[in-house]
């Protein structure tokens, strides 16, 4: 049950295997974030993802115990990098076990959902247009209201 | 892990849009009876700061934390705590 923040690559594989080795369970739901390679202004060769040392740690750890506790999983591991990262890099590595896939799926889409809005990380694209922060989407807010909690900690 | 070492001062951090409008990632503030809330630090700051700070701090969409989280601007603050102020966080 760890979240962890760093500025280095990370392998979705080498999680995967780590989040099996210390939890049992018959359903694993994993979900890799990458970089996008184009948004509004074009193509977006790099993305720079400032965060809040210290609080971001604790928010997905927050984030991941009360999931946990939500759908009773057995396991669950983040991964989240802050730096400079180039176009279709690994961002963001979120895996859980259950006993059962219900409850693996919505833990799995519940923490991205409520990550995207409450973890101190901020955005900025680069592309032929320069350098730009990205604001919040709307479908990010509406994704994360349906799950109906409140601020996590 | 905060205010439990009273020496008299509040640290204040900003990030992303609002960090490089101000020219500044954290700074401290001597705290005083006076500092009960996050408002009353904010008041603080845009009257040592002007016109610069008073635009960047009251942006509509202005997030405040302490102490690592997300509170509202009435949020009591106390001896040797840690606020931030920041945009909307866009993780993931």
């Amino acid at each position: 049950m760890t979240a962890c923040v760093q500025s280095g690559a990370f392998d979705a594989a080498a999680q995967y295997r780590a989040l099996c080795d210390a939890y049992s369970g018959a359903a694993i739901v994993t979900f890799t974030g990458t970089v996008r390679d184009f948004s509004a202004s074009g193509a977006v060769s790099a993305l720079e993802l400032e965060h809040y040392p210290g609080m971001a740690e604790s928010l997905l750890q927050d984030l991941g115990d009360r999931v946990a506790r939500q759908f009773s999983l057995e396991g669950w591991r983040i991964v989240h990098r802050y730096g400079r990262l180039m176009a279709e890099e690994p961002i963001v590595w979120v895996g859980v076990v259950a006993h059962h896939r219900a409850e693996a799926f919505a833990a799995c889409e519940m923490i991205m959902d409520v990550l995207k809005t409450d973890a101190p990380f901020w955005k900025r694209e680069h592309s032929s247009n320069g350098a730009e922060w990205i604001g919040r989407a709307e479908q990010d807010i509406e994704r994360r209201r349906r799950w109906g909690v409140g601020e996590i900690d | 892990m905060f205010g439990a070492i009273g020496n008299g001062m509040i640290t204040v951090k900003f990030f992303s849009i609002i960090r490089e409008a101000l020219e500044a990632e954290s700074l401290e503030l001597e705290w005083t009876p006076a500092l009960n809330d996050i408002a009353a630090v904010k008041a603080r700051l845009i009257a040592q700061g002007g016109a610069v700070w008073n635009e960047a701090l009251n942006q509509e969409d202005v997030l405040m934390a302490r102490n690592h989280r997300v509170v509202l601007a009435s949020e009591p603050i106390a001896d040797g705590d840690e606020l931030a102020f920041f945009p909307p966080m866009t993780g993931g």
